[in-house]
């Protein structure tokens, strides 16, 4: 077996034992240093000494309880061997082992060279680990010393993610507000949507020339909050749709999707009376695959010729073939979607798009309703909170910088800790 | 009774998935409603494919509009579930993973399917190309905008960008394309990024709000809301 490199207890080390003894968890969050203390490890004992090629150990080992969980993790660090080197290196690895509860040591997981931090998800409440970390050389282990015992603690709250709390109450507390506000009869100004304003006119055409109309809810499940949205659309949609007698056909390609699209046609038939003229054809299940789905769509607009398109929803690399597709059949097409990427596509190939937060105000903007007027306006608030960010932002960064000036500096770093998570 | 009992589980799921966010001992409860989701979803499968079934039958039944397409479709559905559940031609026997290599399954999926889903894929090429000559025409004064951003973003990520400008002096390196198509990438297109990514977070905040208080009904097939 391999020297130990500490052979006496130094006298920090009594005085921290004495307090992880009384104080298992003093503070809250408790960070076990290493302890010396000698480490049997058997594949080491198996070669002669004069063969074994014996690395220096690795250092500074500490365990700390990891902060903001369930008390489910210890978090580890420690500074490689000096034998680990990027070339010629004698070290080919680690291995962490963990003692629970005073047991047998057990090896948890065999790191690569170089590695310098552990975090050990495998832990619970209640129990106290110790580690120690091995050395490997081609054929023989090093031990580090061992950690004085640790226990994983729960915290309650994220105190990291307080500044996200905060907003959030402050955007929330703004939403409901003017909610409150509109229900009250307060008349709120929104400013007009020229793609919204247009569904009228776009089931109309298609009314006109007798020909159906497509309504694409994106390519994700009921979970994505954008085809939530689409599906708060169709409502609306569906509704005049029923009004005007057409036809709607909807692919989609989630099997979740089909049925809640059923639900809402359905009931936006029932609603406007005409219950008897609701099929189920209406909304088909294609695939999950994507460009199966994609393949499927494009066939179905060639075939059918919709008048009308609306793409709204969940789009990736599908969205342009869909919307230049729609576009070569002549149908007027109304996109949206809430990934940035896809935008320009739709803006390049679409009549109309809802860039972002119009696609999730196209529900509240169509029912016309105060109560969802009102939570439109609440996002103002947000939106007056990163203008006056961004400004102020951008004149304490080109003033602080510009002469200097520390103080200046420092309200730049307290906006980026406000506005960002750790 | 059947508006109300989802409205519910919307709000307590709803509050589970904020609070999960700040509060630690709550993280593993909004895996489980995500696991609830994946079985459900599951369970719906069944729904979607048989509704895919029902759909192609009846219309080679009733020989409709078309009705060629459907016997591609049921054709590939069931050659596909009949070596994926029979495991046809896998060497590990019907033990084996269905996607080991050598079964039909894999076979189909590596010479069918693969090409026909890189078709579809390459077919974009030829939608840019053409979505690019209506969208760069320049129209107005927003298109002609539109069009230079987009000449000097194409030419400054070529080589021929560098050909062109890469005799203008160091200290006006600023004018060299490559370095205007960077700055146009880095700064206005950036900042135009930002502002919709944080509108869109307003949306989603808004929305959300919206459906977890039961003010947004529609998607429950509640036209009233």
């Amino acid at each position: 077996m391999s020297s130990h490199p500490m052979t006496s207890r130094p006298l920090y080390f009594i005085i921290l034992s004495f307090l992880f003894t009384f104080f298992p968890s003093c503070g809250g969050s408790s960070i076990a240093l290493a302890q010396a203390e000698p480490i049997d490890i058997a594949t080491t004992q198996m070669i002669p000494d004069s063969e074994q090629v014996v690395v220096e150990p690795v250092t500074s080992l500490i365990a700390a309880d990891h902060k903001y969980d369930d008390g489910g993790m210890i978090d580890l660090s420690w500074v490689p061997s000096i034998d680990d080197q990027l070339v010629a290196s004698r070290v080919i690895g680690y291995k962490v082992y963990r003692i629970e509860d005073e047991g047998e040591p057990e090896m948890i997981s065999e790191l690569a060279p170089g590695s310098n931090t552990y975090n050990d998800q495998s832990v619970e409440r209640g129990k106290l680990y110790s580690y120690f970390v091995s050395t490997l050389s081609i054929n023989a282990e090093t031990p580090s010393v061992r950690t004085a015992p640790i226990e994983p603690q729960r915290e309650w709250l994220n105190y990291e993610l307080l500044n996200v709390l905060i907003m959030a109450l402050v955007l929330g507390g703004a939403v409901i507000y003017f909610i409150e506000t509109a229900r009250r009869g307060k008349k709120l100004f929104v400013r007009k949507i020229a793609g919204l304003e247009a569904v009228d006119e776009a089931i109309g055409r298609a009314t006109e020339m007798g020909r159906p109309i497509l309504f694409i809810p994106g390519i994700l499940d009921m979970d994505d909050v954008q085809t939530l949205a689409a599906l708060t659309i169709l409502g609306r949609v569906a509704r005049i749709i029923a009004d005007y007698d057409t036809k709607i056909f909807m692919p989609v390609s989630r099997s979740l999707v089909m049925t809640a699209g059923r639900e809402t046609i359905k009931a936006s038939y029932q609603a406007a009376g005409r219950p008897d003229a609701y099929s189920d054809d209406m909304v088909t299940y294609i695939t999950d695959e994507q460009f199966g789905y994609v393949a499927a769509v494009d066939g179905i607009m060639v075939r059918e010729k919709p008048a009308t398109c609306f793409l709204l929803g969940a789009f990736f690399a599908e969205s342009l073939i869909l919307a230049e597709t729609g576009n070569s059949v002549g149908a007027i097409q109304i996109a949206g979607t809430a990934r940035p990427a896809q935008l320009p596509f739709f803006i390049a190939a679409c009549d109309f798009t809802l860039i972002g937060e119009e696609l999730f105000a196209a529900s509240a903007y169509l029912s016309g309703e105060p109560k969802q007027m009102g939570s439109l306006k609440g996002q103002d608030v947000g939106k007056a909170i990163a203008m006056a960010a961004i400004l102020i932002g951008i004149l304490t960064v080109t003033i602080g910088d510009a002469w200097n000036v520390e103080w200046i500096q420092n309200i730049t770093t307290g906006l980026v800790d406000v506005f960002s998570t750790r | 009774m059947k508006r109300q009992v989802p409205i519910i589980i919307t709000f307590l799921i709803g509050m589970i998935m904020i609070f999960s966010f700040f509060i630690p001992p709550l993280e593993g409860l909004e895996q489980t409603c995500s696991l609830f989701f994946d079985v459900i979803a599951v369970f719906a499968f069944f729904l979607g494919g048989g509704n895919l079934m029902r759909i192609h039958v009846n219309k080679l039944r009733r020989r409709k509009k078309d009705w060629g397409f459907s016997i591609v479709t049921l054709g590939g559905f069931f050659i596909m579930l009949a070596a994926g559940l029979l495991k046809i031609g896998n060497p590990g026997g019907i033990a084996a993973s269905p996607t080991t290599e050598g079964s039909l399954l894999q076979e189909i999926f590596t010479y069918v399917f693969l090409p026909l889903q890189s078709t579809m894929y390459a077919l974009l090429a030829f939608f840019v190309a053409s979505a690019s000559y209506r969208a760069f025409r320049a129209k107005n004064r927003e298109a002609t905008i539109l069009l230079i951003a987009a000449f000097v973003i194409l030419l400054g990520r070529t080589p021929f960008g560098m050909l062109l400008t890469g005799w203008i002096p160091e200290s006006f390196s600023v004018l060299q394309v490559p370095n205007m198509a960077i700055w146009i990438m880095n700064s206005p297109n950036l900042a135009g990024q930002r502002a919709i990514m944080i509108g869109i977070g307003l949306g989603v905040i808004s929305m959300s709000l919206r459906l977890i208080l039961g003010i947004e009904r529609t998607y429950l097939g509640d036209e009233s809301a």
